[in-house]
């Protein structure tokens, strides 16, 4: 965890440039691709086991019997969703064991299902939302996301959506505004397409007087494309609707990344980056649970909170209270409130995935 | 059975031993077999960090060239179609030579489809009963279906054929011609599902266009003939086996047509997203025109463009076709071409800009470039080792001998 990408979460917005300049880890990594290679080299001279070459190295740098067993056991097991409860025990039992030793503290590992009669849903205020990105940091922080120049994971991104300027001065410089109106050019030569926003911003305050923010996530979809083409059913939709990966089953082809109209996953193209210091121990097999290379990840409404009655993350850490969650199924929840009074949205319905991830505005 | 183990040793033996010549093309294949096992190694190890791929663009150079080899796969048709529907006897002679290719190809279609995967130690997830494979929903799953059905299509194809030419009997037609014409409706089927697995996903606008099957088998038409043409002058010229004119000509033919209706389906499409061009059109304009200062495929897709159709003017004279030194030089503008066409032409900026509108550039790797050469130069060793077998077999210098 380096200290530069972690911004104080100072409560005064105003004061102080509580934004976390976060540079996307996909770009960083590129100009890493070097380095990692001299440091396989050293691992290879420390003596490659076979275990390792399947892809767990990490857990076998003080490798003992009892733990290969384990990790060879982990490497065999079938898919979460149709195990056995025995056999999932044993699975949560084996990865407990494993994550404890990884990360030196005790670390739980829950299976809690779905509960009946439940459908949860999320509604963000965009109006309310100012950008301050404190739902990135925790959401990290409570998910355990690789950190870390080297691969930095993001499952939230707030996007900056500028509100456009029409001035008679910038008529011809082609200023693409951010209305979604063309401002400048001509009818035969476009002068720019305005797409969904970006989410790189840096400034010194926020909320930016110019802008608006839209922040974006796994948006849940009730018909989700990422499921349909995964080739091993390893992302499937639970019973409560929330869309989750075995993360040991997952083969790591990325047709789920084509798939998702909303760039909601991501993946894990090293091994992640996570300090025992950084590790939130109290995990659930389908969420937040540490992650190996060469897998997906995404949001997953923070499953090991939500389904033992608690909010997600960011939820809980918005200032200004522009994200509301519940049971979809329940008149009285806080998001079937909302549903219910506020006019609201859904991105891109156009893509015909239902998202249980709703807009409104007050 | 001891027929089937003579063959077996026979075979080796032949394929083995060579001249000069022979040892020099595989060595010089072997030198990037080396870098692709250090580029292996390495990507096995740190994890796909080493490519150059993004969460962005999280589908480059590897799966590019699975979608280009699984077009020369199924254009390995065009010797067999021609030879077996039409009665073409030039074709007829070699036919063969087209299945191994076809063999090659598919090789090559694995060991990209292996360095694409996160978790290749996984692969076993998707055998059915052990594992789970997600068919009929996941057009992934369809693809791995008919490709490896094509390729024991013509694996048993093009053995059989072998083992009864060494062994001298005739072939049992009933079992026989079968197996041909499935594989000829089978090379359809696996370019037409690598389309639809582009082409199913809304969320990647570039692709999803109903022209994509389509365009993907005529350039495929174009492109595995090319490759034949230029293979089959090879064998001319450094065999005995002497490959009609009549049967590159056919070839030359096929390869026209279909660079012609290739450009033709560029043009529609061109056309159709550009006339007004809408969010859905970022990725093309993109391609052709670049993004603000961002055009790193712009070069690749106007230099494959002028290929294409460079490649198509020439074959549009009788002259050029007949002239084999002419010919070979508009093979490899169309080969190459098209290669750049499915590679930085389609799977790439179908990633570009992604679903939220952001714009980033893909730059491969130095191992990502081993690896995909190393890719090439094992399918072309395997291709060299196939065809040396079958020319063998074909000349009689490979023969089942009773003692
Ligand atoms: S937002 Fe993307 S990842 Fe999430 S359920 Fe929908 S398609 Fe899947
Ligand atoms: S990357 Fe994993 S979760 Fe995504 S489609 Fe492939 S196997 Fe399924």
């Amino acid at each position: 965890m380096t200290d530069k990408k972690a911004p104080k979460n100072n409560p005064d917005i105003e004061q102080t440039s509580t934004c976390d300049t976060t540079e996307p880890s996909e770009k960083n990594k590129e100009t890493e691709s070097v380095s990692p290679s001299r440091r396989g080299f050293i691992k290879q001279m420390g003596g490659l086991s076979v275990a390792s070459l399947m892809g767990t190295a990490a857990l076998l740098t003080h490798s003992d019997d009892a733990e290969a067993n384990t990790t060879w056991a982990e490497w065999f097991q079938g898919n979460y969703r149709l195990m056995t409860d025995e056999e999932k025990e044993q699975a949560i039992a084996r990865l407990e064991r494993r994550y404890t030793s990884e990360f030196g503290k005790q670390v739980t590992v829950d299976g809690t299902p779905a509960q009946e009669g439940v459908l949860f849903g999320y509604a963000l205020n965009i109006q309310k939302c100012i950008g301050c990105r404190r739902c990135v940091k925790a959401c990290v922080e409570e998910n355990n996301q690789s950190r870390g120049d080297k691969q930095e994971i993001e499952w939230i991104r707030v996007l900056k959506m500028e509100k456009g300027e029409f001035t008679i001065d910038k008529m011809n410089d082609g200023y693409p505004g951010g209305y979604g109106i063309q401002v400048g050019g001509n009818a035969y030569s476009a002068a720019g397409v305005v797409l969904e926003g970006e989410h790189y911003y840096e400034p010194k305050k926020v909320p930016e007087s110019d802008s608006f923010y839209f922040p974006i996530a796994c948006m849940q979809c009730e018909k989700p494309p990422c499921v349909k083409v995964c080739p091993v059913r390893t992302t499937y939709r639970e019973p409560d609707g929330i869309v989750v990966v075995d993360y040991n089953w997952c083969i790591g082809c990325r047709m789920c990344i084509g798939a998702c109209p909303y760039w909601a996953r991501r993946f894990n193209w090293g091994e992640p980056n996570l300090s025992s210091k950084d590790m939130n121990p109290k995990t659930h097999y389908l969420g937040n649970r540490p992650r190996m290379k060469g897998v997906v990840e995404k949001c997953t409404f923070c499953i090991q909170r939500t389904r033992k009655g608690r909010y997600p993350a960011c939820v809980e850490v918005c200032p200004v209270g522009a994200r509301k969650f519940g049971n979809l199924l329940d008149p009285d929840s806080e998001v079937r409130r909302v549903l219910a009074r506020k006019r609201m949205f859904r991105l891109k319905a156009d893509a015909n995935t239902y998202p249980k991830f709703f807009y409104f505005i007050d | 059975m001891r027929k089937i183990i003579k063959f077996t040793t026979d075979y080796v033996g032949y394929v083995v031993k060579g001249g000069p010549k022979f040892y020099a093309w595989l060595g010089f294949l072997g030198i990037f077999v080396l870098f692709w096992m250090y580029g292996n190694y390495m990507q096995w190890t740190e994890g796909m960090i080493v490519t150059g791929l993004t969460d962005q663009v999280s589908w480059g150079l590897y799966l590019a060239n699975f979608v280009f080899l699984v077009g020369v796969a199924a254009g390995a048709v065009t010797v067999v179609f021609p030879a077996y529907v039409y009665k073409h006897k030039a074709l007829h002679e070699v036919a063969v030579l087209g299945e191994m290719l076809a063999i090659a190809a598919v090789v090559m279609c694995l060991l990209f489809v292996f360095n694409h995967m996160g978790r290749p130690d996984r692969v076993w997830h998707m055998l059915p009963y052990i594992g789970i494979f997600n068919w009929p929903n996941s057009m992934l799953t369809w693809d791995v279906l008919v490709l490896s059905v094509y390729l024991v299509l013509n694996v048993v194809g093009g053995f059989y054929f072998l083992y009864m030419k060494y062994t001298d009997q005739k072939l049992n037609k009933l079992f026989y011609m079968p197996i041909i014409y499935i594989a000829i409706v089978w090379a359809l089927s696996i370019h037409t599902v690598t389309g639809f697995l582009l082409n199913t996903m809304p969320a990647r606008p570039l692709w999803h266009t109903g022209m994509m099957p389509i365009r993907f088998i005529i350039t495929a038409f174009a492109a595995g003939p090319s490759l034949i043409i230029i293979v089959f002058l090879t064998i001319r010229k450094n065999t005995k086996l002497w490959i009609k004119d009549e049967a590159i000509n056919m070839l030359s033919q096929i390869i026209v047509w279909c660079l012609g209706i290739a450009l033709f389906l560029t043009l529609s499409e061109v056309v159709t997203d550009l006339y007004h061009p809408t969010e859905h059109s970022a990725g093309l304009e993109y391609l052709m025109l670049g993004h603000n200062g961002l055009n790193r495929l712009v070069p690749w897709f106007w230099s494959s463009l002028a290929m294409m159709v460079v490649a198509f003017v020439m074959l549009l004279f009788p002259s050029v076709r007949k002239n084999h030194n002419k010919l070979v030089v508009a093979c490899v503008l169309a080969f190459v071409g098209i290669w750049i066409e499915k590679g930085m032409g389609l799977l790439i900026p179908g990633s570009i800009p992604s679903p939220i509108g952001e714009f980033t550039e893909y730059y491969p790797t130095l191992l990502e470039i081993f690896n995909s050469i190393g890719n090439w130069a094992i399918g072309f060793i395997v291709l060299t080792v196939l065809l040396k077998g079958a020319i063998g077999i074909l000349l009689g210098d490979i023969k089942y001998a009773k003692e």
